[in-house]
């Protein structure tokens, strides 16, 4: 935990533990007695237990209804009352003449979500990536107020999906700020959000917008916990900084290079919301995701289709379980680094 | 099971928490969501039912649209859900409507001012029931910026117009004054079946089942795909979004930029207050196309759930609701068109609204009359949104290049084909 | 001022500036832009009316047009600046319009009406803020209430998220126990799944619970964060097992440990969860709207956003009630950033 920061203010800390330690205190008395009925180790059982009801009822429970919902048809919302239809649904999603061609697909809008989804991806945590290295090098540079730059890049990280969007939204629409920006300098207006590849532009950008600092600051503090002495010795040297960067800065940055890219990953498999409200998956369905595919289906249409929704959720949730545990390998490796 | 009792008894807390007191009163809930004023309208008159009947209280909540057509339908089928609903999925919510017919005081009332409004609320299989009434009925239609015609100097098309007619003038028009749309059209089925239906498409076979692809919706569509194509019309309504989305032209339009907008009578509040008098606008009766000259009929219909515990307090709210004073004093401080035949023959006095308001209400007012059958078919169908859906959805990807239109038609019949069958399934 | 001076004279080391420091705050100059810039726009949207917020281009300030009071005319009339014939401007105020001509007057001389083509004259404007987008809805809705229910959503479910995830934390990283890599991998394996894809049967498990309606249907399903385990556990592993056997030999409970000892120690992870837990509760819209139905029970994000129509969103409001939620994200934002950002920083993210 190299950092050249102050330690965080323990007051604030307080002012969140302090209501709760007379309840702390109230528990103690049958956590007690419990542990000399079960012994020190059982306890674990104990501290996991609150944790497991709740996951249990509104997490594990409800995956496996959406696994009965996906073999099941009919609109009907109680599973007991849903017709099996076996693999009728799975079949429907994947009846495709190609799978590389959307148009030959039954159930086309699927499968547009999912080569959107993948193409949204790459180039967001590839522009994620760059953008949050590239402001932390910066940061992490000699400058006076860091803190509040750092500050600045943080900000958006806070705000909600919703609001991001709608910001954007009146900066980026046909009379928004930009095309006035563009028409005062003499310009011709552009259709941000009705040009396919505009609009896949923009919902990258926003996204990288809002979520930058976060990963920011996760590679800033990588930076600081590279040693000093090792820039030292190459200014020494009189190596030129592109050098250093690239053989030094870079391979001891990587494993929270790691962090940034799976985190990114996920963030960028699982995005609805801020493309919802900017685009709502247009032009056409060019920025129509995959989870703005499944949410459409169970809900926006007038034939709540949970069955159909619910096999795509178990197709999705298969690839982010594999993308999981590919996130596993790579941070083992990173263990052993 | 240990958690669960844990849970209700936090639940129980929670409720105690949420609610403070108890009523000794029956309560009746109504799921309202607003376009405009409509909810502080309704929440006035609600106050006034309130003291007249001090045994029930009414409360109004007021919701996001999205709260009413996608969470709705969920809360009902799960037996949740508000007593009473303003909803536009009058089809879809109809499974969960209560009959109110055996605690009516005067169903002839109903039949008589609210009859062919009431189909479109029944239960499939039912043609007695009474369920609701139309809190506004809504006419599909072009609202023109009258005051572009005439800086360019060129008449305005007449009443029998077609829409050729109506297309020239708009983009002879917008080259003269340099307005950048000579015509737009909301991203709306109902906008779009108007439209289709006047070029003759049938929508149904002799059966009764949905026959959506012929002719006359093949006509509809290739002008609506040409005319993006020869910028007639901007691509930011129906070559944006995806899916069923809604995106209208309230801005463009506002601005002076568009000439004509094909959309309804639910504007007319909007435009009195935002145009202000920057410029005159006028409602323009239906276009005509090959075989008609109609819109759509639609709107919000105020509906009584089935699952409601106190089914006399909620006769009697909607009682008070769809009285003539009531009813009318409604429809004319929200400027809706109105979906009461007896107010309607007797023309509605809109005491707040501007002269060219009042006018344009009166234009829309006299369509009702003048619809063609298949848009009232096709309001009253069960599965209408499925259609709009599909033809929305399709078309849209046509226009924005995605796919062919002959693609999009192949597509539009299959999805609706899937959709019912996938609701037929039991 | 003093941000300024020491901008300029900010440099990597004393002596001369290298190309890479001016870059370096041009970018961060560009930062400040972009980063606050879209933010401020909307907030200064928010101020502008109805009318004035659809306008193309779209003015800077909130500003409406200009009325003066003129003899003989019961309302305020707009003023104009008119381009006379001869070339000459003058203010004038408009009686009414009549198709493409307008009737006006000089306010300073009634009487005389002139008439005017409608693309000679321009609005007259000034700055004015359009304060009714924020007092109207206020005043029109439970306004109180929903804030209440909002703050009471996240601060229980902030508390209670923080408890029992730690509780788990505690569990996965100071024990071996049998079960313990199912519990991981159940974990791990939920870390990606978003709640939107399994809104419905979430929905039919709170109705079956008896929930729907009560604020504990918007706290519990998401209190059980995977996030929040993984990350609390990941931070705890870096503590001190020695600490731990100590106190086990001074014969402190399991749970005085945990609260105790592991608790204090794991602040900064703590502290970052409870921030991301404040900013999701807050922030929730989807989930809420699905079990909340009464007034009585809407949280802010619910509550403020009936504005939104079939068609029409009423943007002005919307915008107005947008920037009265994000206002308390804001303050915390300013008071804390300093904590958040080092704690974040801190935490075991790497």
């Amino acid at each position: 935990m190299a950092s050249a920061e102050p330690a965080a203010p323990r007051g604030a800390a307080h002012f969140f533990a302090a209501p709760l330690s007379l309840l702390m205190r109230l528990v103690d008395w049958p956590m007690s007695a419990l542990q000399r009925l079960i012994g020190e180790r059982q306890m674990a059982y104990a501290f996991l237990l609150p944790n497991i009801v709740f996951f249990g009822l509104f997490v594990f429970l409800p995956l496996i209804i959406n696994v009965v919902f996906s073999v099941t048809g009919g609109t009907a919302l109680f599973p007991s009352q849903r017709p099996f239809v076996g693999g009728e649904q799975y079949a429907y999603l994947f009846d495709c003449g190609s799978f590389l061609d959307p148009n030959s697909c039954r159930e086309d809008h699927f499968w547009r979500g999912v080569s959107n989804t993948a193409r949204f991806t790459v180039f967001q945590v590839t522009a994620m990536v760059l953008f949050s290295l590239v402001t932390a090098v910066v940061l992490n540079m000699r400058i006076r107020a860091r803190g509040f730059f750092r500050a600045v890049y943080f900000f958006p990280v806070l705000l909600s999906p919703v609001v991001v969007a709608l910001t954007w939204k009146w900066i980026l629409q046909r009379d928004g700020l930009l095309n006035a920006g563009i028409t005062s300098l003499g310009g011709e207006r552009i259709l941000f959000l009705v040009d396919p590849s505009w609009a896949m532009f923009w919902i990258v950008f926003v996204s990288v917008w809002a979520h930058m600092g976060f990963y920011t600051l996760i590679l800033l503090a990588g930076l600081q916990a590279i040693p000093a002495d090792l820039y030292e010795a190459a200014e020494m040297d009189a190596t030129p900084r592109w050098r250093v960067f690239w053989r030094i800065t870079l391979p001891l940055l990587w494993p929270n290079m790691i962090v940034v890219i799976v985190l990114a990953l996920i963030k960028g498999v699982q995005t609805f919301d801020e493309v919802f409200v900017l685009t709502g998956g247009g032009p056409g369905t060019a920025t129509l995701m995959v989870v703005h595919y499944i949410y459409e289906t169970a809900f926006s249409n007038q034939v709540q289709n949970f069955g159909l929704a619910a096999a795509a959720s178990v197709v999705l949730g298969v690839v982010l379980f594999a993308l999981t545990l590919a996130q596993l390998a790579a941070s083992n490796r990173k263990g052993a680094a | 099971m240990q958690g669960r009792h844990w849970v209700s008894a936090l639940a129980l807390t929670a409720g105690l928490l949420a609610s403070g007191v108890a009523f000794a009163q029956t309560t009746v809930r109504i799921a309202w969501y607003s376009d405009g004023i409509e909810g502080e309208v309704v929440s006035d008159l609600l106050k006034r039912f309130e003291t007249q009947n001090k045994d029930i209280k009414v409360v109004l909540d007021q919701v996001p649209y999205k709260a009413i057509t996608e969470n709705l339908p969920v809360q009902l089928a799960s037996g949740q859900g508000p007593d009473i609903a303003r909803v536009v999925d009058l089809g879809g919510v109809a499974r969960y409507a209560l009959d109110l017919r055996p605690y009516l005081k005067d169903a002839g009332y109903w039949e008589k001012n609210f009859g062919p409004f009431l189909p479109w609320m029944r239960p499939a299989g039912d043609d007695k029931a009474i369920t609701g009434f139309m809190t506004q009925l809504t006419v599909t239609g072009p609202l023109v910026n009258k005051t572009l015609f005439e800086q360019a100097g060129i008449a305005m098309p007449g009443a029998k117009a077609s829409w050729d007619d109506w297309a020239k003038a708009a983009k002879a028009v917008a080259t003269k004054v340099q307005a950048p749309f000579p015509l737009a059209m909301d991203r709306s089925g109902h906008r779009f079946f108007g439209l289709a239906i006047s070029e003759g498409a049938k929508l149904f076979d002799t059966k009764g089942e949905p026959a959506v692809i012929d002719d006359g919706f093949k006509r509809a569509a290739q002008r609506v795909f040409d005319w993006h194509k020869d910028g007639v019309m901007p691509k930011e309504l129906w070559g944006s979004v995806s899916g069923a989305a809604y995106r209208g032209a309230n801005d463009e339009f506002k601005n002076a930029q568009v000439v004509m907008y094909v959309s309804g009578s639910w504007q007319i509040a909007q435009f009195d207050k935002t145009v202000g008098n920057a410029f005159d606008w006028v409602a323009a009766p239906s276009p005509c196309g090959a075989a008609a000259c109609t819109g759509m009929p639609g709107g919000a219909g105020l509906v009584a759930i089935k699952a409601t515990k106190n089914p006399e307090a909620v006769a009697k709210v909607m009682e008070y609701l769809a009285s003539e004073p009531v009813l009318s004093e409604f429809y004319a401080r929200s400027l809706f068109v109105p979906g009461h035949l007896g107010i309607a023959a007797k023309g509605l006095d809109y005491k707040d609204a501007s002269p060219q308001a009042k006018a344009a209400l009166k234009v829309f007012s006299d369509q009702v009359a003048n619809l063609s059958p298949v848009a009232y078919a096709l309001q009253g169908y069960v599965n209408n949104r499925i259609i709009f859906n599909a033809a929305i959805s399709r078309v849209g990807q046509a226009i924005s290049g995605e796919t062919t239109l002959d693609e999009a038609y192949k597509r539009i019949a299959s999805d609706i084909e899937q959709q019912i069958a996938e609701r037929n399934k039991k | 001022m003093s941000l300024v001076t020491k901008l300029a004279t900010a440099r990597r080391k004393p002596g001369r500036w290298h190309w890479t420091d001016v870059a370096a705050y041009a970018y961060l100059a560009l930062g400040v832009v972009l980063m606050f810039g879209p933010v401020l726009w909307l907030a200064m949207s928010s101020f502008k009316t109805q009318a004035g917020l659809l306008e193309f281009p779209p003015s800077l300030l909130p500003m409406s047009q200009q009325e003066v009071v003129v003899a003989g005319h019961a309302q305020p009339l707009p003023l104009f600046e008119v381009t006379m014939p001869d070339g000459s401007t003058r203010v004038l105020a408009q009686v009414r319009r009549i198709g493409i001509q307008a009737q006006m007057v000089d306010p300073a001389n009634p009487a005389e009406v002139i008439r005017v083509a409608i693309d000679k004259r321009t609005p007259v404007r000034e700055f004015k803020l359009a304060t009714e987008n924020y007092t109207e809805p206020l005043e029109r809705f439970a306004f109180t209430r929903f804030l209440w229910n909002s703050v009471f959503v996240t601060v229980v479910a902030t508390i209670i998220t923080l408890i029992i995830n730690s509780m788990a934390a505690y569990a996965l990283s100071i024990y071996e126990f049998r079960g313990k890599n199912t519990v991981m991998l159940m974990v791990i394996g939920t870390l990606m799944i978003p709640i939107t894809i399994i809104l419905v049967p979430v929905y039919l498990v709170v109705t079956e619970l008896g929930l729907v309606n009560s604020l504990w249907a918007v706290i519990l399903p998401g209190a059980a964060t995977p996030t929040g385990v993984f990350l609390l556990r990941q931070y705890m592993l870096t503590l001190p097992r020695d600490l731990i056997e100590a106190a086990r030999m001074d014969k402190a409970s399991e749970w005085q440990i945990y609260w105790r000892i592991v608790m204090p120690l794991a602040m900064p992870a703590l502290a970052v969860l409870a921030i991301f837990s404040v900013m999701w509760r807050w922030n929730e819209f989807l989930w809420p709207l699905a079990v909340l139905t009464k007034t009585e029970s809407y949280t802010l994000q619910i509550g403020l956003n009936a504005f939104q129509g079939e068609l029409q969103t009423q943007w002005h409001y919307l915008l107005a009630m947008t920037v009265v939620t994000l206002l308390p994200v804001a303050l915390v934002f300013v008071f804390l950033q300093r904590f958040i950002t080092t704690g974040i920083a801190n935490t075991g993210m790497k």
